[in-house]
């Protein structure tokens, strides 16, 4: 059995801070227990804090993309903060854009995004 | 790909037969990288390069090798890195590298996106004779 990455409860806000080398299937219990939380705790955000990550490949990009997705419809915003300048360049030209993904530089800034989303009521699609 | 001479010291060999050990496989590589003064953007784009390749030799190819070693050309360092596996190879080797074409649940992006993200890009894989993916970044 792999290590899972802790998601911690602060108010209406899930936070992830990924502070080890993914293996894959991390990255798919991550995804699950997330969505799990966010049923569980009427969760309205979710910041997933990918300072420390020296990679993110497809399947890590795919997995950010696919989380922001299913939070979205379970009613949370996801907010991904601290992607490092070098990783972020290496995204883009391994053709993941990660359209669909709110980003913002840290933690701050991404907290504060969800403060003021909140305080707006949330989009019907 | 043309063979340039190798620091035999630094080689590097990695068995890939569980998703922990394809991060085995990238943490050599990074290692390599910096030993081989790669600027931190090139480091980035080997190892992530590194890891789609290594996913697909576990995924598709069943397992396999990782193999690394620093290189030497007239005046420049760089890495040298392949992914070899005895799997079922790849029959239309133009397609395997379309963006976006994907034979299993991935997005298509593993090996176009590794190609695009190192200097030297190499594959040779044939039906029933397995694939081996080999890749050079330069220091620069």
């Amino acid at each position: 059995m792999s290590d899972r990455v802790p998601v911690l409860k602060i108010g209406d806000i899930l936070l992830v801070s990924i502070q080890v080398d993914l293996e894959d299937q991390m990255v798919l219990d991550l995804q699950d227990d997330l969505s799990q939380q966010i049923v569980a705790t009427g969760a309205r955000g979710v910041v997933i804090d990918i300072s420390a990550l020296e990679i993110v490949d497809s399947f890590v990009g795919r997995m950010l993309a696919t989380t922001a997705a299913i939070s979205r419809v379970l009613g949370a915003e996801t907010v991904v903060v601290g992607m490092r300048p070098a990783v972020a360049m290496t995204l883009v030209e391994l053709g993941l854009s990660l359209g669909g993904v709110r980003t913002a530089l840290n933690l701050e800034l991404g907290l504060g995004y969800l403060r003021r989303a909140q305080d707006t009521p949330p989009a019907r699609r | 790909m043309k063979e340039y001479p190798a620091d035999e010291a630094s080689r590097e060999e990695v068995e890939i037969r569980s998703s922990g050990d394809v991060v085995k496989a990238r943490q050599a590589v990074r290692v390599l990288a910096q030993q081989a003064g790669l600027s931190l953007v090139n480091q980035t784009k080997l190892v992530t390069a590194a890891s789609e390749l290594g996913r697909n030799t576990l995924i598709y190819g069943g397992g396999g090798t990782a193999r690394a070693v620093i290189v030497r050309d007239v005046a420049r360092v760089g890495v040298w890195v392949s992914f070899s596996d005895t799997g079922p190879g790849i029959p239309d080797i133009e397609q395997a590298l379309t963006d976006g074409w994907t034979s299993g649940s991935g997005m298509g992006l593993g090996l176009s996106g590794a190609r695009r993200l190192v200097d030297e890009f190499e594959l040779d894989s044939a039906p029933g004779a397995g694939t081996t993916v080999t890749v050079l970044k330069w220091a620069r």
